[in-house]
């Protein structure tokens, strides 16, 4: 905005900035300190600093439990459900969004505000609402607490979204330079491998993304279209680590559980910061 | 790209557009070939569902007893709207809505406007920000839970130590409605406000400076300049990211399910259809709130829609 911008602004900023950073920070420090503490530790602040936030004495005593120990039955093929569900949801919506929105930039044809509405429009439906239904199809038809029980589903999360962030990628590719590479010679295969394909990549590869994180973060359907093992992902299987014993809360098992698919999420966020924030505002201001 | 006027309703070509050139026709028939498969599987996910939710529920119909299913028409539908339990889960629902778009609103013009200026650090600051989106909402749900538990928290402490041991380090958080629904609606604020303070932002960027300049050279107070310049010139963003926002916590689940699952009166509406159909197996009533919860979004959206006029497809095409 202001490209003159006093001294006194600019460190008061900085200043204002340490607090959101602190406030966004701390309940994942606090997820990560909780998976550090051993059973003894959780509860009794005089193992703990910082009022009873941070453990004296970290242990991996959790990770292993999860990874190789008694809860990793339940940890280990969430995790696999939720990678092979999530990508599966992930690759089909990118696919079909990817020629949707292709047609939607490039093409004229009557529709496409039609489209793109119901994009919307289902992007908003509330979940839950096909919970219901799905669930007694399911049940008749065998699909229930199954992997494509699951994937069905999470299309209907993962397809508008791609639409939508997709479209607007693609209209600010300069499509014209398809047509000056054909007439500087180039095939339309090499003009479309060498001049569109890596300028539409970007774009496709952080729509994937973000679909992925809504796919990776759905519990609505997870919970209740799944009963076992079989289908059931990270955050379904979390909140039934609770169930799972009655006495002793496995508090620690399911922060450092937590941990385990919250970093890798958070690197990627971390790496592709930019892009990501271009792909989800891109539905709510001028694309 | 394209520039040509589209009215968009219709699918089919009416009569009037008999005479386009092959050119046109070929583009149009193209142009569903490759949207058409997107277009059918969002139809197919959501129309299918939500019209067998609709026949679902006119039936009293109980999985355990599948020989009982009749049609009882809209009785689901009467026994749903008289029964207190739905309405305190409509105004449990309401009230995380409303505390949370307020708090969502303010924290994130502020975030936004911080990081629309700032100059250190503003990489660090932008990519921070984005964290909370990136974790599972059931992750943010156990994080909250396990800090305000008594046992296991940290907030007690932290709270006795600045009110000098004034706050009771046993105080449960998660015994009453008004304190559960309190942490509730801090992870939903927590998780949710940088995805508000992008959206903001991207309003942000749109207002003309110079406006904002002239104000201050007029001599208009930091709070004139907001609200009489800022606000006024991104009201597009600000009313797409109010919509999008409270449809989104409309449908509630995930953190009240995870942190008291529905105890002391801290039912939401989705949690509602979720019991009604997964534990107690009522297929009938469970599509029946299912089809009011649907209708509760449709009204909201078009409020939005009609009356604050919010083009939310503004720009495309």
């Amino acid at each position: 905005m202001e490209s003159n911008i006093s001294d006194k602004t600019k460190w008061g900023l900085a200043a204002v900035s340490i607090p959101i950073m602190i406030w966004t920070i701390i309940p994942i420090l606090w997820i990560v300190a909780t998976s550090l503490k051993s059973d003894a530790a959780l509860a009794d602040p005089s193992k703990n600093m910082f009022g009873n936030f941070w453990p004296k004495s970290p242990s991996l005593d959790n990770y292993r439990l999860i990874l190789t120990g008694g809860a990793s039955e339940l940890f280990n093929p969430a995790l696999l459900n939720s990678i092979i569900i999530c990508l599966v949801a992930t690759f089909i919506a990118v696919l079909l969004a990817t020629f949707c929105a292709y047609a939607i930039s490039r093409l004229d044809f009557p529709g496409k505000r039609l489209i793109l509405t119901t994009a919307l429009a289902v992007s908003f439906f509330p979940v839950i609402a096909m919970v219901t239904p799905l669930f007694n199809l399911w049940r008749q038809i065998g699909l229930f607490d199954t992997k494509i029980g699951l994937i069905i589903p999470y299309l209907s999360l993962t397809v508008p979204l791609s639409i939508w962030t997709l479209s607007a990628f693609f209209q600010q590719i300069p499509w014209e330079m398809e047509q000056a590479a054909q007439v500087d010679g180039a095939t339309s295969w090499q003009a479309f491998r060498k001049v569109i394909a890596p300028l539409a990549a970007p774009g496709v590869f952080t729509t994937a993304i973000i679909a992925f994180f809504t796919a990776w973060n759905d519990f609505v359907f997870a919970v209740n279209l799944t009963s076992s093992n079989n289908a059931r992902t990270v955050p379904a299987a979390l909140a039934f680590f609770t169930g799972a014993s009655q006495f002793t809360q496995p508090t620690g098992a399911i922060c450092a559980a937590a941990v385990i698919v919250t970093i890798p999420v958070v690197i990627l966020v971390l790496l592709f910061q930019r892009r990501i924030v271009a792909g989800l505002t891109s539905g709510a201001v001028k694309g | 790209m394209s520039t040509a006027i589209d009215t968009g309703r219709s699918t089919a070509a009416g009569p009037k557009k008999a005479k386009l050139s092959d050119r046109a026709r070929g583009e149009r028939s193209l142009g569903w070939k490759l949207a058409g498969p997107a277009f059918l599987v969002m139809l197919f996910v959501t129309l299918y569902p939500i019209v067998y939710a609709i026949y679902l529920s006119l039936f009293n119909y109980r999985l355990t007893d599948p020989t009982g299913r009749r049609f009882v028409f809209l009785g689901n539908y009467v026994t749903a709207l008289g029964d207190p339990l739905f309405w305190q889960a409509f105004v449990t629902t309401f009230i995380i809505v409303i505390v949370t778009l307020i708090f969502e609103l303010i924290l994130g013009m502020g975030i936004a406007m911080v990081m629309n200026k700032i100059v250190i650090p503003r990489r660090t600051l932008r990519t921070v920000v984005l964290i909370p989106y990136s974790i599972i909402t059931v992750v943010s749900a156990f994080s909250w839970l396990y800090a305000a538990k008594f046992d296991t928290g940290f907030f007690n402490h932290w709270l006795n130590f600045f009110t000098f041991g004034a706050w009771d380090l046993n105080y449960d958080w998660f015994g009453g409605r008004w304190s559960s629904l309190l942490i509730i609606c801090l992870s939903e604020i927590w998780k949710t406000t940088p995805f508000m303070s992008l959206l903001l932002l991207a309003g942000l960027a749109q207002v003309d400076s110079a406006q904002e300049e002239a104000a201050k050279v007029d001599g208009a107070t930091w709070w004139q300049r907001l609200t009489k310049v800022i606000l006024p010139n991104m009201k597009a963003a600000l009313m797409v990211a109010v919509l999008f926002r409270t449809l989104d916590a409309v449908r509630i689940y995930d953190n009240p399910y995870v942190m008291t699952g529905g105890a002391n009166k801290t039912l939401t509406l989705s949690m509602l259809v979720g019991t009604e159909t997964i534990d107690r197996v009522e297929i009938g009533m469970g599509s029946a709130l299912a089809v009011i919860l649907f209708l509760i979004v449709l009204i909201i959206a078009f409020i939005f829609v009609k009356l604050f006029k919010v083009d939310l497809t503004g720009g495309r095409n």
